[in-house]
Parts: C-alpha cells; sequence; structure tokens
C-alpha cells in the first residue's frame, strides 16, 4: 500500500487529504490514471509529484511504504 | 540550529528570527517580511488560508538555506512561514539572511522569497467577498509543465 496526499484544489476535489491506494509496483503515471479513474481530479496533470518528500518525475516505480504527495502549483510567500 | 528553517501556525516574531542570525562576522542583516494584502488586481481579500506539506516544506526551505550559502558564501539564513488563517496586514513569512557585507544579504533574501514561490509546497487561499481560490502558480514558471524543477531553474533563482 502507498499513502497518497492531497493538498490545496486537489484535496477539496479528492474529498480527503490523505488516502491508501494499492500501488506498489506501479509508477507515478500509472497511479494517476488509476486516482483518475475513481476520483474527478482534472487538475492532476498540473501538479508536481514528491514521492517520500522529494520531487520525483512520472515514470519512477512506487514501493509499498511509499508516501506520494501531489503538489499543485504553489503559492507561498 | 533546528528551527532556523520551519512552519508555523502561530504569529511570527520577525526580531526571533534576526536575532538568530545575528553574529560577529556579519555585517549586515536583511530581512524580507511577506504581509497579507487588502487589493490584488482590484480585488478585496477578506482574509487568506495557507496550507502547507509540513514536513516537505521544511525540508525545502532549509535547501534553500543550503543554495544561499553555496552562491554567496559566509552566511545565515533564517526562513519562518505562517499556515492557517491569516488576516490583513498578518505576516506570512519572515526571511533573514546575515553576510559580512550588505549586497549579499540584499540578494540573497530575494533569492529566499523567489525560491519559496517556485519549490516550497506552500499555498494560499484567497478569501474574497464573492467566493473562494487556491492560487497556484503566481511566478508563472515553465517548471509547472514539467512536474519537476530543473537544475538549470534551481539555480536561476
Amino acid at each position: 500500500m502507498v499513502d497518497v496526499l492531497f493538498f490545496a484544489e486537489l484535496q477539496e476535489a479528492a474529498g480527503s487529504g490523505k488516502i491508501n491506494v494499492e500501488a506498489g509496483g506501479l509508477s507515478i503515471n500509472e497511479l494517476k490514471a488509476k486516482l483518475k479513474s475513481s476520483y474527478d481530479l482534472v487538475d492532476l496533470d498540473s501538479a508536481m509529484t514528491a514521492v517520500n518528500e522529494d520531487y520525483s518525475h512520472d515514470d519512477v516505480k512506487l514501493t509499498d511504504g511509499d508516501t506520494v504527495a501531489f503538489i499543485p502549483p504553489v503559492s507561498g510567500g | 540550529m533546528t528551527n532556523k528553517f520551519r512552519i508555523t501556525e502561530e504569529p511570527i516574531n520577525p526580531n526571533d528570527c534576526i536575532e538568530k542570525v545575528v553574529r560577529n562576522e556579519a555585517g549586515a542583516v536583511n530581512t524580507f517580511i511577506g504581509t497579507v494584502r487588502e487589493f490584488t488586481r482590484g480585488k478585496r481579500t477578506l482574509f487568506l488560508e495557507y496550507q502547507s506539506y509540513i514536513p516537505m516544506a521544511e525540508k525545502k526551505l532549509r535547501q534553500i538555506g543550503d543554495e544561499i550559502q553555496e552562491r554567496w558564501g559566509d552566511t545565515d539564513t533564517v526562513i519562518v512561514h505562517r499556515i492557517g488563517r491569516l488576516e490583513l496586514t498578518d505576516i506570512a513569512v519572515v526571511i533573514a539572511v546575515s553576510t559580512p557585507h550588505r549586497a549579499d544579504a540584499f540578494e540573497a533574501s530575494r533569492y529566499a522569497i523567489e525560491r519559496i514561490k517556485e519549490i516550497v509546497p506552500i499555498w494560499k487561499k484567497e478569501h474574497w467577498e464573492d467566493g473562494t481560490k487556491w492560487i497556484g502558480d503566481q511566478k508563472e514558471k515553465k517548471s509547472y509543465e514539467k512536474k519537476i524543477p530543473l537544475e538549470e531553474e534551481m539555480c536561476d533563482g
């Protein structure tokens, strides 16, 4: 299982800040496709992805226990 | 040293940040204070709500401090960003940088606030009289199209 974190508008679209997904062995791209089939996440493709708190590319393969965060364009400051 | 780069739900005291970078070797301490503005492009803000992916945000703030040290050398940096509900004029972020000479302190604190808007997972939700919106991509950087900040963009500032 992989923890998936949503923030800002993605959190509101998903209706949750954190979900648990069967995604060990999947790539980020495959996880995105899986999420889009269950949730209405139109903004998912404009988000960056972090795996275990580091920005990551979409072809990275996930391992059970990973934490994936979808990071919409940031607006701190 | 442990809390020089942090996210907090409490009001930020700029003097606490300054004290952490004051040292004998420094001839300059530059601070940047970001505050909540009432009008943006003619639209009145009632208040702001900030959210963060806190552990990653604190790591990225520390990374900015490391980048400043690499670029300017002999620097000491503190960055504190507040989250939660912020009212007009409240302080959202304080950056303090000390360096031996003033030019580096000015440049490095400018660099820090620009980098925050590129790589630190913090989001701002505008609350207006007629609605709300999570704000994103204020800098319209191409890095968001590519999903990950590129190494050369990391160095562009």
